[in-house]
This record gives C-alpha cells, sequence and structure tokens, in this order.
C-alpha cells in the first residue's frame, strides 16, 4: 500500500515511528550522559504520542493506559531516576568515550536496512497500515543492543537496554495495536524494577570497582591468564 | 516570450530584496537582545556606501583577485534565476536543476576561497581552508537531502518538483520531514550563519567567510557582500518553495502574481524570524564541532531517504 | 576507412619510435623525426576513431599473420573508435608540448632516443589493445603497452626511487595481465576460441560468468589503479617524465578501463546485478580514498597520481550503475550510466592530461616538486597559471566545465535507482552518489590547495620567484587541452548524442530522451526529470559578468583602483613564511578524516636553543602497510625457505630436471 493512500493519521504514525528512529540513532551518537538521558525522555514522549494516536484511531481504549504508563515510566520516572543518581554519583560531567563514532552510526545505518531486508516476509503477514513500521521496531531494538555493546558506561548500557525495551513496545503498539493488557503491566513493572535494581547496581559496581566503566569488570575474570 | 519577461523581473526581484532579508534578520536579532538595531534596510546604505569608495588592491594581488567578485556575484545572480519565486514553470528553470545549482554555489566558493588566498595573509588562507572543509562535508549532505526529495517526486528539477507537490494531495512524507531538517542545518552552514560562522565577527579564532574577503574593499567588497546576501536569499526561498509550496503561481496574471510575491514575502520574512530566533538562542560553535553537526545533517537525509524506502515504497 | 586510418596511426606511430634509432646520435634529428611523426599518430587516431565513432560502424579486418590456427582479428566499432580518439588528443598533445619539454633530458645523463623509441612503442600498444578483436592480439598490445610504460618510467634511473617505483609498477601490471589472461582462458573455454566475436556469441553459466567477470574487475583494476590495487600509481607516476605521466594517467588508465568495458559488457554480455553493486562499491571507496589521500600530498605529480584513482573510481561509479541497470532489465537507464562513464573517461583524459603538462612546466620552470616551496607563479607564467586553474575547475566538477557534466549524468543515473523494484539497491545507490558528492566536494578543496598554494600568494622559495613562462609548444599544448575542457563541458548534447552510438551497441534502445530537445538541453530521462542547459550557463554567467561590468563601469572611472600593500594587522610587511602553506590548508580535513591515514606527526617547540621549532608530518598509505608489505614478507619468507633446494650440487640440479620430466610424463599420460 502506498504512502498516498493512507490517512494524514497514519502518515503521522509513519512520520513518528521514522523519529523514533532518529532519536535512536541520537541516542547512538550522543556523547554526554545528560544529554543521553534527556534524548532517551524525548523517545519515550514519541512513544506516547504514537500510543495515543494510535488509541485514538482504532478506538481501543486500552492503548491510552499503555500510553500513559509510558508518559509516567519513560519520560518521568526513569529518567528523572537516572539523572538524579547521575547527579549523585557526580558523572554528569563525564564525556563518554564512543569507540570511532562515524564507524558506530554507519553500523547503525547499515543495521536499519538489515532489519528491513529480514522483515520484508513478516510484514506481509499484517494488514495494518503501520505494518512498514515493524522494521523500524526492529532497528530501534537492535540499535539499543548495538548502544549496549559500544558504550563503556553503565549509565549509558542501562539507557540502550531501555531504547531496546522501547523498541519492543512500539512494535507491539504499531504492529497488533498493543499487547493484552496483563502482559503490558507486566513489562511495565519488569522495567520499574530494573530502574531501581540498576540503580543499586551502580552503588554497587561504584562501591565495589571505584568506577561505573564496565571494562574494569574484565579484572573480575576468573581464568587467569 | 512573456515567461522570459518575468524570470528577469524575478530574478532581479530576488536580487533587489537579498540585503532586506539579510537586515530583517539582523533587526529582529537586535530586537531580541533588546537592542535598537538599525532598520532592515540598513544593508542597501551600507552597499550604496561600499559601492561609492575608493578601492584599494594589494600590489602582489592577480587578476583572479580583482575577477572574483565580479565572478561570484554573476554566478549567483544566475542561481537567481533559477529559482522559482513566485511563479513555477519559468523557462530559466530548465537550466539548472538543483545539483546544478548545488555546482554554482561550489563554483562561487572555489573563486572565493582562491581570492582569499591570493594576496598570501594568513587570514586568508585560514579562511579559504575552512570553508573549504565546511563545505566539502555539507555538499553531500545537502545533494542527500535533495535525492531525498527526488526519489518521492521523480525529479530534480526545482519547477517540476514544486509543481508535483503542488499538483498532488497534502501527504506527510516522513522523508520530508528529515530531508527538512537535514536541508536547514545544511543551510545554515552554507549560508554563514550561527552557530557555524558569524556574519558579524572580526576574531580570527572564529571567522570564515570574513576571513576570506578581509582584503576587499570598495565595490569589490560590496558586490562580495552582496553575493552572500543573495546567497541567504536563495536558500532561504528554496527551502519555504521546497517544504510549503502553497502559494506559488502557475497562471501568470497580475492578480496571481501580486498575491504570490504576497505569500512568499511572508513566508521567507517568517523564515528569517525563525533563523534571528535561532542565532540569538545558540552560541557559536567551535570549529572542529561543526563536523558532527554536519554528520548530524548527513544522518537526518540518509534517513530519510531510508525512511523513504522502508515506509513509502510498497 | 576510418580502419585505415587507425591503421595508419599505429604505423606512425610504429615508425616515430623506430626511425629516430637511424639516427641515434644527433637530438636534433631525434626529435624532428620523433614528435611529428607522434602527432601524426596521434591525428589519424582521432580521425580513423573519430569517423568510426560518428558513424556508429564497425569495421573488420582480419591480417593473415600471427599464430597458425589465429590470424589477428582487428576491429574498429564506436567503442575502440572513442577511446582511439583519447588516445590520439593525447598523444597530438604530446607531439606538441614535447620537444620543448624533453630539451631538459638533452642535457641529463641519459640520451633522448630511449624516451622517444619506448613512447612510440607505448602508443603503438595503446592503439593495438584498443583495435583487437582477438585475446591474442589484445594481449601482445596489453603487453607492450605495459613494458614500454615500465621502461619509461625508468627513464631516469640513476634514482633509486624511480627504479623502485618502475619495478613495482611491472610486478603488478604483469599479475593483472595473468589474471586477465586467466579470464579470457575461462571465456575461450566456452567460445573454443579467441576470437572476440565467438567469444561473445558464447553463454556462460552465472558461476563462470561470475568468476571471470571477477578475474577481469581485478586484472583491469590493477592497471587502471582501483583502491587497493592502486599502490604503484603514485609512486610511477611522478618518476616518469611529465608528458609520459599524462600519457599514462590521462590515456593508459582509459584502456584498462576500455578493456574493463569490452570483456564485461561485449563479451560477457548479460550482466548479473550483483557485479554492478560491486563496481559500485569498489568505484565508490576508490573515490573517496583517492581524493582524502590526494589531500594530503604535498609532491604535485604525486597528488595528481591519486586524483586518477578518484577519478577512475567516479568512472567505475557509472560502470557499476549500468551493471546494475542492466542486469535488473532497464536498458536505457543503463545506457545512461554507461554514457555517464564513458564522458568521465573523455573528461579525465583531457583534464589529468592538461594538468600533468602544467605540472611539467611547473617542475621544469621551478624544478621544484614540493608544493610547500611554490607560490605566486600566476604572475611569472600566467598562461600556464591560466591552463591549469581550467584543469583544476574541471577535475572539481565545477559548472560550466566538462568534469560536471560526467558527474552530473552519473547524479542523474544513481537518481533512478527508485526504478528499481528491490528496495535495499534503492537505499544504498543514493548513499554511493552521496559519497560521490562527498569526492567531488573534496577535490574541489583539494584543488583550491594546488592553485592557492603554487600560483597564488607569494613565492615560498627563491627558485618559484625567478620561474618563468615556458616556450610556445608547450603553451600552445596547454591551451588547445583548456578549450575543449570549456567545450565539452558547454556542448554536452551533441556529445552525449554521439556517446550514444556505444550504448547502442550494447543496449539497443539507447537514450531516445537524451538529446530530444535540441543542443541547448540535456535531458538525460526526460524534461521532467532534470534539465541542463550547459551553453545557457556560460551566457548566463558571461552576461551576469558584463551587465554588472557595465553598471560598474561610471563609477570604476570615478573611483580608480589604488595599489597599496596587504593589509598586515599593524605588524610590519607580511612575508611568504606567513601564508598559510598546502599542509597547514588540509589540517582541518586531516583532523576530521583521521583513521583514514596512517600519519607521523613530529613537533618541537621552539626553545631557547633551538628557537625555529619544527615540524614534520608524514602520511603513509594503508594499503601499503596492510596488504603490500604483509603480502611481501610473506613472499620473501617463503622463499628464503625454499632457497634450501639451492644446494648450488649440479647433480641435484640435474635431478629436479629428471624428475619434472618423469612428473610431466606422468601428467600427459594421465
Amino acid at each position: 500500500m502506498a504512502l498516498t493512500q493512507l490517512s494524514l493519521a497514519e502518515q503521522l504514525v509513519l512520520t513518528l515511528a521514522a523519529l523514533i528512529l532518529f532519536t535512536s540513532f541520537l541516542l547512538l551518537a550522543q556523547n554526554r550522559i545528560v544529554s543521553l538521558i534527556h534524548t532517551f525522555a524525548w523517545q519515550g514522549v514519541l512513544l506516547f504520542v504514537t500510543t495515543c494516536l494510535m488509541a485514538a484511531n482504532s478506538g481501543r481504549h486500552h492503548l491510552f493506559i499503555s500510553a500513559g504508563l509510558t508518559l509516567a515510566l519513560k519520560v518521568f520516572f526513569i529518567p528523572w531516576q537516572l539523572r538524579r543518581l547521575v547527579i549523585k554519583l557526580d558523572i554528569r560531567r563525564d564525556v563518554e568515550v564512543v569507540g570511532g563514532p562515524s564507524l558506530v552510526m554507519i553500523a547503525g545505518g547499515v543495521l536499519v536496512l538489515f532489519s528491513y531486508y529480514v522483515v520484508l516476509p513478516i510484514r506481509e503477514l499484517s494488514f495494518l497500515a503501520s505494518r512498514n513500521t515493524i522494521a523500524i521496531s526492529l532497528a530501534v531494538i537492535l540499535i539499543g543492543m548495538l548502544m549496549i555493546i559500544t558504550r563503556r558506561k553503565a549509565v549509558a548500557q542501562v539507557i540502550g537496554f531501555m531504547s531496546l525495551e522501547n523498541g519492543l513496545f512500539f512494535a507491539a503498539v504499531v504492529a497488533t495495536y498493543g499487547m493484552p493488557m496483563v502482559v503490558e503491566l507486566g513489562i511495565a513493572f519488569d522495567v520499574l524494577v530494573a530502574a531501581i535494581l540498576f540503580g543499586i547496581f551502580f552503588f554497587q559496581l561504584r562501591s565495589g570497582i571505584g568506577s561505573l566503566d564496565v571494562d574494569h569488570l574484565n579484572r573480575l575474570h576468573e581464568v587467569d591468564r | 516570450m512573456n515567461g522570459w519577461l518575468l524570470a528577469i523581473v524575478q530574478t532581479g526581484l530576488l536580487i533587489a530584496a537579498a540585503p532586506f532579508l539579510a537586515g530583517w534578520v539582523k533587526w529582529v536579532k537586535c530586537r531580541l537582545q533588546s537592542r535598537q538595531g538599525p532598520p532592515p534596510w540598513q544593508p542597501y546604505r551600507d552597499l550604496h556606501r561600499l559601492f561609492g569608495k575608493e578601492v584599494v588592491v594589494a600590489a602582489v594581488a592577480s587578476p583572479i583577485f580583482r575577477s572574483a567578485p565580479y565572478l561570484i556575484f554573476s554566478v549567483t545572480a544566475l542561481a537567481c534565476s533559477v529559482v522559482p519565486l513566485v511563479a513555477i514553470g519559468l523557462p530559466t528553470t530548465a537550466i539548472a536543476d538543483v545539483i546544478v545549482l548545488v555546482g554554482f554555489f561550489a563554483l562561487g566558493r572555489f573563486f572565493l576561497a582562491l581570492a582569499g588566498m591570493d594576496i598570501g595573509t594568513s587570514f586568508g588562507g585560514m579562511g579559504a581552508s575552512r570553508e573549504m572543509t565546511i563545505a566539502s562535508l555539507a555538499e553531500p549532505a545537502m545533494l542527500l537531502g535533495v535525492f531525498t526529495l527526488a526519489m518521492t517526486v521523480h525529479s530534480t528539477n526545482l519547477a517540476s518538483m514544486i509543481s508535483y507537490l503542488l499538483e498532488n494531495p497534502f501527504q506527510l512524507y516522513p522523508s520530508f520531514v528529515f530531508a527538512a531538517m537535514g536541508m536547514v542545518l545544511v543551510a545554515v552552514a552554507e549560508t554563514g550563519r550561527i552557530p557555524i560562522d558569524n556574519p558579524a565577527t572580526h576574531l580570527e579564532l572564529t571567522m570564515v567567510h570574513e576571513a576570506m574577503i578581509l582584503e576587499y574593499s570598495g565595490r569589490h567588497l560590496a558586490l562580495m557582500e552582496w553575493a552572500a546576501m543573495l546567497k541567504l536569499m536563495i536558500y532561504s526561498v528554496l527551502l519555504v518553495n521546497l517544504f510549503c509550496p502553497w502559494g506559488l503561481v502557475v497562471d501568470y496574471t497580475p492578480p496571481a502574481l501580486l498575491q504570490g510575491l504576497l505569500v512568499v514575502t511572508v513566508k521567507v520574512l517568517l523564515l528569517g524570524t525563525i533563523l534571528a530566533f535561532a542565532e540569538t538562542a545558540l552560541a557559536k560553535m567551535r570549529l572542529f564541532r561543526v563536523p558532527q553537526y554536519l554528520a548530524l545533517a548527513f544522518i537526518l537525509c540518509l534517513l530519510g531517504i531510508l525512511s523513504h524506502v522502508i515506509l513509502e515504497v510498497n | 576507412m576510418p580502419l585505415n586510418f587507425a591503421l595508419l596511426a599505429v604505423l606512425a606511430a610504429i615508425a616515430s619510435g623506430l626511425l629516430p634509432l637511424a639516427c641515434a646520435k644527433s637530438n636534433r634529428a631525434i626529435k624532428l623525426l620523433a614528435f611529428p611523426l607522434l602527432g601524426l599518430a596521434g591525428l589519424c587516431g582521432i580521425i580513423g576513431g573519430g569517423l568510426a565513432l560518428l558513424s556508429g560502424t564497425s569495421h573488420r579486418l582480419i591480417l593473415p599473420v600471427g599464430l597458425p590456427w589465429l590470424h589477428t582479428h582487428l576491429l574498429l566499432d564506436p567503442l575502440s573508435g572513442f577511446f582511439m580518439v583519447l588516445v590520439g588528443l593525447v598523444t597530438l598533445v604530446t607531439a606538441v608540448y614535447g620537444p620543448a619539454y624533453v630539451r631538459e633530458y638533452e642535457r641529463g645523463p641519459q640520451p633522448l632516443l630511449p624516451l622517444t623509441v619506448f613512447t612510440g612503442l607505448f602508443i603503438v600498444g595503446m592503439d593495438l589493445v584498443l583495435l583487437a578483436a582477438d585475446a591474442f592480439t589484445f594481449m601482445i598490445g596489453w603487453e607492450l603497452m605495459s613494458v614500454s610504460a615500465y621502461l619509461l618510467v625508468t627513464y631516469q634511473h640513476q634514482h633509486e626511487r624511480n627504479r623502485s617505483a618502475a619495478f613495482i609498477y611491472l610486478l603488478m601490471s604483469h599479475i593483472g595481465a595473468l589474471l586477465i589472461l586467466l579470464g579470457y582462458g575461462v571465456l575461450a573455454g566456452f567460445a573454443d576460441s579467441f576470437d572476440f566475436a565467438r567469444m561473445a556469441a558464447a553463454q556462460l553459466p552465472l558461476g563462470w560468468g561470475s568468476a571471470a567477470f571477477l578475474l577481469a574487475l581485478v586484472g583491469f583494476g590493477l592497471k587502471a589503479g582501483l583502491v587497493p590495487l592502486h599502490v604503484w600509481l603514485p609512486e610511477a607516476h611522478p618518476a616518469a617524465p611529465s608528458h609520459v605521466s599524462a600519457l599514462m594517467s590521462g590515456v593508459m588508465l582509459k584502456v584498462a578501463v576500455y578493456g574493463f568495458i569490452r570483456f564485461t559488457f561485449d563479451l560477457l554480455g548479460n550482466p548479473h546485478w550483483s557485479w554492478g553493486l560491486i563496481v559500485l562499491f569498489i568505484g565508490s571507496i576508490s573515490a573517496i580514498l583517492g581524493v582524502l589521500y590526494a589531500l594530503m600530498q604535498h609532491d604535485l605529480k604525486r597528488l595528481l597520481a591519486y586524483h586518477s584513482v578518484e577519478n577512475i573510481g567516479i568512472i567505475y561509479i557509472g560502470l557499476g550503475l549500468s551493471l546494475i541497470f542492466a542486469g535488473t532489465g532497464h536498458p536505457a537507464l543503463a545506457a545512461l550510466g554507461l554514457i555517464a562513464a564513458l564522458y568521465h573517461c573523455l573528461n579525465h583524459a583531457l583534464f589529468k592530461s592538461l594538468l600533468f603538462f602544467g605540472a611539467g612546466v611547473i617542475l621544469q620552470q621551478s624544478r621544484e616538486h614540493d608544493l610547500e616551496k611554490m607560490g605566486g607563479l600566476i604572475r611569472r607564467m600566467p598562461v600556464t597559471a591560466g591552463c591549469f586553474l581550467v584543469g583544476c575547475i574541471s577535475i572539481s566538477a565545477l559548472p560550466p566545465f566538462n568534469g560536471f557534466v560526467s558527474e552530473w549524468l552519473t547524479f542523474q543515473a544513481a537518481l533512478q535507482s527508485s526504478v528499481l523494484s528491490n528496495n535495499i539497491l534503492g537505499a544504498l545507490i543514493p548513499v554511493a552518489a552521496a559519497v560521490l558528492a562527498l569526492t567531488g566536494a573534496l577535490a574541489a578543496a583539494c584543488f583550491v590547495k594546488v592553485f592557492g598554494v603554487c600560483f597564488l600568494g607569494l613565492p615560498r622559495s627563491e627558485r618559484a620567484a625567478a620561474a618563468c613562462e615556458t616556450t610556445l609548444g608547450p603553451r600552445l599544448g596547454q591551451i588547445f587541452l583548456a578549450l575543449l575542457c570549456l567545450l565539452f563541458g558547454v556542448l554536452p548534447t551533441w556529445t552525449v548524442a554521439q556517446l550514444e552510438n556505444i550504448a547502442r551497441l550494447f543496449f539497443s534502445s539507447g537514450m531516445p530522451e537524451a538529446t530530444a530537445h535540441g543542443w541547448l538541453w540535456l535531458t538525460p530521462v526526460s524534461s521532467e526529470v532534470a534539465s541542463y542547459g550547459a551553453p545557457l550557463v556560460l551566457l548566463g554567467i558571461a552576461l551576469a559578468w558584463l551587465l554588472t561590468w557595465l553598471w560598474l563601469h561610471p563609477r570604476r572611472r570615478r573611483f580608480p583602483v589604488r595599489i597599496g600593500p596587504a593589509w598586515d594587522c599593524g605588524f610590519g610587511p607580511l612575508n611568504a613564511r606567513m601564508q598559510y602553506t598546502a599542509t597547514a590548508f588540509t589540517m582541518p580535513i586531516r583532523r576530521i578524516f583521521r583513521p583514514v591515514w596512517p600519519i607521523t606527526e613530529e613537533h618541537q617547540a621552539p626553545s631557547a636553543e633551538n628557537p625555529g621549532g619544527r615540524y614534520r608530518l608524514r602520511v603513509g598509505d594503508w594499503a601499503w602497510l596492510k596488504i603490500y608489505q604483509p603480502i611481501g614478507r610473506l613472499l620473501l619468507g617463503s622463499a628464503r625457505r625454499l632457497a634450501m633446494i639451492q644446494g648450488g650440487n649440479i647433480r641435484a640440479y640435474l635431478a629436479y630436471s629428471f624428475f619434472t620430466l618423469l612428473f610431466l610424463l606422468l601428467v600427459v599420460s594421465l
């Protein structure tokens, strides 16, 4: 179905999908922790708007609850928590070292094309107008994983993980009008617990090895070299 | 014949209006910063003053130094004739498509940089080096943005691009959103505005464009300055008419043309105001932050292509 | 008729090479014989090739010489005719430029004779490659070209550097020849003949076709200088005399491109789209790396050599697009890609030889290789500077000169990628086009550096300050090429119409729309999609210039130009050491693309005992460090191990022969 046959709201969903992908790229490129957290919050905002739009458009009002959860958790609570942690641990000024930023960006671009290629057969199964966004959400997931791999600092890795979860949630919303309510609540709860656990983990990490750089964990390996 | 006449008038209008836009941006900016500010027509006075001054040329200057202002101004003026300002489908727009337009700017810049290096002062060399570096990163991003649009409208001719958008009902193309964002970033870099270059500075650490024209005076300087204003004007008109083409005239009747002129004036002045806001809010970047800024523009345009492929084609 | 001219060109080139042998004693006689004959060879090549190209006809001839079972097949079709014109053009200019240029070699330690002999044979080799219609003749021409180019590179063999450069060139060009031979072997295996006509008729399965394609890509790529096979190029070009560099860079690389086109488009036929993707990828990499490496060079001819890598990359981008479109069933667009590539071949031959001729004049007059020692030459040699500027504008792909047209056509071909049903390709091709845009912009930066540092500003050395304009011959040659650069930039529609004759050989439809709107408008796909009125652009610029000039004329009378010293910020007079150097000019780019080059930087701040301070920058080549040196070490290591069999015992050597004989007999009997 070509773009021109869609309604304006559906086109808006597609645009928002592309913007979410863009925020993923921004997360990948961002090298200051505070801006990273802000970008993550903006991704949450976009997700919230998309969910609301889908809810209003399809008339499935339980999606509004998901949207509200997204807003509360991913736009306000988690970024706020992370920001608080960052201030408390005094790593605001830490400039993240990203290994070869341009290379990582190219890898991100390749991942987008790759997810498009992988999704081509799956796409045929869905009849929703927004099925084209499945590739985008897969790309968001993969870029989140790429971010976890390429970042050194634990905080950035947590954000990568959260944005990965954003990708999953986005796929659920746009491809199938969301998961059953129970599952969604469960996931939201999971994310919440994860955020708190990560917070505790940071402090432990800091007191244990004196840094949030996960490369220092290499010292913990079992085998003597 | 009517078309050719209209094209010449339109080009003249664009050339004549360019200093006003530059003045307008400056005036709005001053107002935003709670200063009185020179009136928007101040650039006309400046140009007039410069045209009526003696020209001092360094003894070591070569013919390139003397002919560069004329060449740069002519090329930019020719670029003006290609841009649809009020009406589309004029015969001059077929002379060059967007890629050639980018080529015109590159030609002007080539001679600007050479003129900067001609005297052999370190300022000129510095400006030329920076300008060429920035341009070599901005140009691919610009063309990628153009390609993104061209993939939807199947054309690189400005007139056909705009008329495709006018003829079809409004569609929200995700790729256009990205292309627009990317091209705005590029346009800021190419016209030498904050945060890339500061047109009002004479501090050697920060200046780019001013460093190259430091040796110019009198009418040569006036032509150089005017060409820079023209460039700002062309980019503004291009952005508003590509991404917001409503109001352009297809039939050449006087009332319609007048209305089109009014609409485009409002659009361009609005864009100028936004530019002034941005310039007030932002600080000038370090030179070596510029690659990241332009990489962002490039990524935006690249995402434009990707979203076109993934979301819009089936 | 065209074939007769082509044969006459070959004969004249042979005569130009061999006749001076009769009067080896007198330099004057050598020059009087060799260069006019070379010019005749060039002129006949232009006429013969041009006739074949313009008429769009093919002419065959079978000479009853050669192998017992294979006569020599010659063919002059529009494709070989076009390349014949390229060879002819540059040869003609060489003949005009050469006599004055070789004057300095007359005083040098070498006799002049080898230079003229091998130049003649070099041209013969190239013409023979173009005319060949069977693999045997092709390879003979190819080897003649390669070997005489080797002897030309090593002409000034008193320098160690030149000898090693020539050796690297010889080695790589022979590996390339071997691969090409294998490629022809694959084709001949299916065609049962070395005749091109039979090879083209043979049908290859995809696997064997791909194998032959890859052999041809690497084999011809070694000669054309694709990354990472380019390492011989920046070594060999500065070593050769400048007019030979112009021939090598301007034409010999094109002959390699011709070989690739002949092999892939004509002999293999039915390309698979993935081949195009490979070519596109390698072309993009060559283009971008070529220009980035060129930016960091200070030796003028080395810089130009790296630019040849870049331009070959651009040509291959066009060829790659053509193959992709041909493989997916879009013949008109495939024709567009091919024409863009061919047009760039023409342009590169013109502007690169112009630049090499200019570099030769600079070298001869200022005796400086190093850009950092030049400066202010525009005042000493205005004609050369003007022509060099034309070359710089053309190679930087700026309108309205010729380099722009071919890049524009390549962009237009790339933009048609939306017709492909494969969306992944549709996304990759615009990215390749963006790489092309980056290449063009960086090339402009590079040539601002070259022209600005070399011709503008103040002279940076005494020798540069003492340089003077060259004699009439070299000047005429450069002016001729500069005019052609402008001409082919302003009349693209006519040129494209002629090049269509070549495209029709492989894609029967051609590009019907491209020239449909008269000579003013070039519309590669249709007038709605894109149009470029090159003559109008030139006219428009001239008109605007004239109007501005006339408008300011009264003021010019009232406020005349006052000549004064340059603004020195009140610190006292400016001197040449205050200028931006070539190294300084490219510093921002060096910092942005830092990982691209292996860079060693040393600096020493000024101190009490050493008030000057020092800065030293060395830029290497990763291909050299990461690919060739390990291979070289591996080869040397294994050779050392194999050296054990060289015991020095004569009976052992006889035993080797004996066992070899036994083994061969066994193989034959099986």
